[in-house]
């Protein structure tokens, strides 16, 4: 019996090492690629080419749920707001829930899995087949060539997502609560503009969604970098990256609300 | 793919994300309306301001011609100051009177600007003398049922 938790506390104990050594190495990761990012900028055509992956072949997929989340908000908002006769205020609420939280986290998860998957997969896929190997072998630095510039598109796509996403939804907003259930066009944009801060709520908004893109960036490009070479091990790292990332936007999220909310106003 | 046509994707991309942050800017924040060029400060002291936050809306006859930028407790005579910023292009006269009212029943507080009759005008730094405190609605219903006691002493 001694034995036995013995062993189930040396368990804990080697995956708390585990984690806080992977964390190291991530951290080690993470300043490398700063340090060789030169190259993604001064051949800019390579992060051009990765914010298409990244970016642009996430549009669809982030305007079409930033239109559905705006819409449903607009419909759930109008159900409370109307029982205490605030139904004005609707778009406040759409814009602040929006701007403020369901913009830059829905669309970090949206992004995690669509393009932070897709990271994984193929740098894990290019370590596999021996890819990255062979650049070393020519002297070219993979973490200059490969991973820097799917850093810088993912730290500059991100925002981006994030702002088009809850531009989206101030839409969706706006098409259910003013055009399907008839809330005054008027209150609704005025009422929104007096209540959201460019720098409280937009301004931050931005930033969240800054931190989340080079989390989200940071662990997938680890993983895939990280991943053992053979097929079990890349898709291991993809739904590691998954999970590990979801995660880190909604805890980030709760930390970041934390510092620049504090429940005031 | 050609690079052109990434060039161009990436290049829509950027141009539809920054028109996204320039929506919420203006039309969705309200960038547009606290941009005030040139503006003076001015202060006033309430002894009660109720539930006045900074940057609230300072309006006269219901226009917005300013913001409240600072909220401070005036420790020697026991009241609010609040220093607000007003608009350059508007003037009041030095005996404008300044109270604090609410937008609706339980809407955001405001401070309300009603010009006076001298012909000076208020300049940078000057102090507001003539003010109106807010209204709190618990000590409006203790005194209506104060009042209300009293009524019903008299009559027994």
């Amino acid at each position: 019996m001694p034995r036995r938790v013995a062993t189930g506390v040396r368990h804990i104990g080697h995956q708390v090492v585990n984690g806080i050594w992977r964390f190291g190495v991530a951290s080690r990761f993470l300043f490398l690629t700063l340090f060789y990012s030169a190259t993604s900028f001064r051949r800019f055509h390579l992060t051009i080419k990765e914010i298409y992956f990244t970016g642009v072949q996430s549009l669809i997929i982030i305007l079409v749920s930033g239109l559905f989340v705006g819409m449903v908000l607009g419909m759930q908002g109008y159900e409370t707001l109307q029982r205490y006769g605030a139904s004005e205020s609707l778009g406040v609420m759409v814009a602040l829930s929006l701007v403020r939280e369901l913009g830059p986290v829905v669309a970090g998860l949206l992004f995690a899995s669509r393009a932070g998957s897709a990271i994984t997969a193929e740098i894990g896929l290019m370590k596999a087949t021996e890819q990255l190997s062979a650049m070393e072998m020519m002297a070219v630095n993979p973490i200059a060539r490969v991973v820097a510039p799917r850093f810088w598109a993912g730290v500059i796509s991100m925002p981006l997502l994030a702002a088009m996403f809850s531009a989206m939804g101030v839409f969706g907003g706006y098409l259910v609560g003013v055009k399907l259930i008839g809330v005054d066009e008027g209150a609704f944009w005025s009422q929104m503009q007096s209540a959201v801060d460019f720098e409280k709520d937009v301004v931050n908004g931005v930033i969240k969604s800054f931190v989340f893109g080079v989390a989200v960036t940071t662990i997938a490009l680890f993983e895939g970098y990280d991943a053992p070479p053979t097929a079990e091990g890349v898709s291991g790292a993809t739904t590691r990256t998954v999970v590990t990332s979801s995660l880190a936007i909604l805890a980030l999220d709760f930390i970041l609300t934390a510092f620049m909310f504090r429940g005031e106003g | 793919m050609e690079r052109t046509t990434i060039d161009l994707w990436v290049g829509m991309f950027v141009v539809l994300g920054l028109g996204a942050l320039l929506v919420l800017a203006l039309k969705v924040g309200n960038l547009s309306s606290v941009n005030m060029s040139e503006s003076y400060a001015v202060n006033a002291n309430f002894s009660n301001i109720g539930g006045l936050k900074a940057r609230a809306p300072v309006k006269s006859a219901g226009v917005v011609v300013g913001r409240v930028t600072e909220i401070r407790f005036d420790g020697q005579n026991h009241e609010a100051k609040v220093t607000f910023k007003l608009d350059k292009q508007y003037s009041f006269s030095r005996d404008t009177s300044a109270s604090i009212m609410t937008s609706g029943l339980l809407g955001e507080q405001y401070v309300a600007l009603e010009t006076g009759g001298d012909s000076a005008q208020l300049k940078e730094g000057d102090r507001i003398k003539i003010t109106q405190s807010a209204v709190v609605l618990e000590s409006l219903i203790g005194q209506f049922l104060y009042d209300k006691a009293a009524d019903g002493g008299v009559k027994k």
